[in-house]
């Protein structure tokens, strides 16, 4: 299973306005269960469009399992790194909701029936399996967001990106990205995503990196990274502990950074006789 | 004042309709909140509302809009597109395209308006400190991130100050920073009088700035009353709609059978 290392990393758009990156050194592991968040603007998509070959960097070099992506194949990459953009539209053109889902496993050379039962796994995943002959631009955009999940899915890579994936879903499709994230997870494969809902954040992902202005300002599990002495940091770009993690901070309860954490810690305080 | 009655819209060649018998009603100086499930009829009543449906996007409508007390089919767009602004989830279809800089984009609308120079530079900049976008004014608006960009069209919006302001999903691409720039510039100009409604999945952002919450189901207004008590309606759940923090805490420590005392010192620090 393959790790990722980012050495140095700069990455200056070409007009040359901004230091996208400034300077990052990161190393994630195989399997291991990432988020990343931060200010809009302050490079989380750039990073991850650095994992998988899309962007280059000015100076530095991104290791895939050692080895410095520039001198991977753009078709080794594509086996390795699925990156599921933010923007659906940036992704969807086939015809039908299968032939989208079936385009990236075929180009990898899968057939027959183990291409069948990669996308049909893929579509159930995210619930599109009697949507197979639907034309993509039929469904709303929230289903067009799980149809490119479901895509990236379908190609079985060992590293899995998503750019925001549970911006406008409702319940039920904040609870389908969940569970595709936790079983990408079980199945041992690397997951890492970006959001702006730190509550799912929390209570979803073992990793927790944030970024500022092109650098990472803080990396550690969720207790940590929302934790009190962390405040400082997170506000200084903006973002607020999530409300279990406030709550327990002011009942003196510790770190808590999710409901189900809170509750526990109330749970096994002692009661006043 | 928009005024909807019994309004049902059906797209063209859609098996069923997108809207059914919806009435409400967006008083001046009201943030009306918009929820439900994926295609209940979120964005459909955003087009509706704003009269893009069915005048440019086709389909059929039954049931009246008024405008201040005016029917909104026989306006021409121009005269509505001045009095109701509309900002969508994807600031790509937004944005102008022509724009070079951030500071021309969020002047093109005022532009539109045919305002004085003085006036269009006084509402540019204004939009531009209330969403604190100043730094990206020189900047090209395609080379944006997707959140700045969501931000810069809702300053264009904000520039022209339109009476009555639909937003679908305006937050979707934001940071909680930002969201939370977008509620108080909302906020602020409904005290000033604007009518304003608003889709969104962010049900936090809807308890701080909504006096009322309409709930839709396959279409249908579900839920509709005080923003309060939708929000804090069991049901919502059932229409695919999350709880705001604070009511999902609470409904969480009260159904884990913790003792009394711990629920209640838990309410007394979500005050």
């Amino acid at each position: 299973m393959p790790s990722l290392t980012l050495d140095s990393v700069v990455h200056v758009y070409s007009r040359g306005e901004v230091r996208a990156l400034d300077g990052i050194d990161l190393q994630i592991g195989a399997g291991e269960l990432v988020a990343l968040i931060g200010q809009n603007g302050s490079g989380k998509t750039t990073l991850v469009r650095h994992l998988n070959g899309l962007l280059r960097p000015t100076t530095g070099r991104v290791l895939l399992d050692g080895a410095d992506l520039a001198r991977h194949t753009v078709a080794q990459l594509a086996r390795s790194v699925g990156l599921v953009f933010q923007d659906p539209a940036s992704q969807i053109f086939a015809g039908s909701v299968r032939a989208e889902v079936e385009f990236g496993p075929r180009n990898l050379g899968m057939g027959g029936a183990g291409l069948r039962e990669a996308v049909d796994e893929a579509l159930a995943a995210v619930g599109l399996e009697s949507e197979g002959r639907t034309n993509p631009y039929d469904l709303g955009s929230s289903r067009q967001k799980l149809l490119a999940l479901a895509s990236v899915l379908a190609m079985r890579t060992p590293i899995l990106i998503l750019d925001e994936p549970t911006t406008g879903q409702d319940l039920r499709g904040v609870a389908t990205v969940r569970g595709v994230i936790g079983d990408a997870h079980a199945a041992g494969r690397t997951v890492i995503a970006i959001s702006h809902d730190m509550e799912f954040v929390a209570s979803t992902f073992d990793r927790v990196i944030v970024m500022r202005a092109g650098t990472l300002i803080l990396d550690g599990p969720p207790a940590s990274v929302f934790a009190e002495p962390a405040w400082e940091a997170l506000r200084s770009t903006y973002l607020e502990p999530t409300l279990a993690a406030r709550a327990g901070a002011r009942l003196g309860l510790g770190s808590t950074p999710t409901d189900a954490s809170l509750i526990d810690a109330l749970r096994q305080e002692p009661q006043p006789s | 004042m928009l005024t909807l009655d019994a309004v049902t819209y059906r797209y063209a060649g859609a098996p069923r309709p997108s809207l059914l018998e919806v009435s409400l009603e967006l008083r001046e100086g009201e943030v009306l909140g918009v929820v439900g499930a994926s295609e209940a009829g979120k964005t459909t009543l955003c087009l509706v509302v704003s009269g893009l449906a069915p005048r440019t996007v086709g389909g059929t409508l039954s049931g009246r809009i008024l405008l201040d007390g005016e029917e909104i089919g026989p306006l021409p767009i121009h005269a509505l597109a001045a009095r109701i602004g509309i900002a969508f989830a994807s600031p790509a279809t937004q944005l102008s395209g022509v724009a070079g800089t951030v500071y021309e984009e969020i002047a093109f609308g005022p532009m539109n308006l045919g305002l004085p120079r003085a006036e269009i530079i006084e509402r540019t900049e204004r939009a531009m400190a209330s969403l604190r976008v100043e730094a990206l004014a020189a900047r090209d608006p395609e080379r944006l991130s997707g959140g700045q960009q969501q931000l810069v069209a809702i300053a264009g919006l904000l520039a022209m100050r339109p009476s009555h302001l639909v937003l679908d999903e305006p937050t979707a691409q934001l940071d909680p920073a930002g969201t939370t720039l977008v509620a108080e510039a909302l906020a602020r100009l409904a005290q000033d009088g604007a009518s304003i409604l608003i889709t969104e999945h962010k049900t936090d952002l809807l308890a701080a700035i909504c006096s009322r919450v309409v709930a839709l189901e396959a279409g249908r207004a579900a839920l509709s009353g005080a923003a309060g008590e939708v929000l804090d309606d069991p049901r919502l759940a059932e229409l695919g709609v999350a709880a705001p923090s604070r009511v999902r805490l609470v409904r969480s420590a009260r159904s884990a059978d913790l003792p009394t005392k711990a629920i209640e010192r838990l309410a007394e620090v979500l005050v």
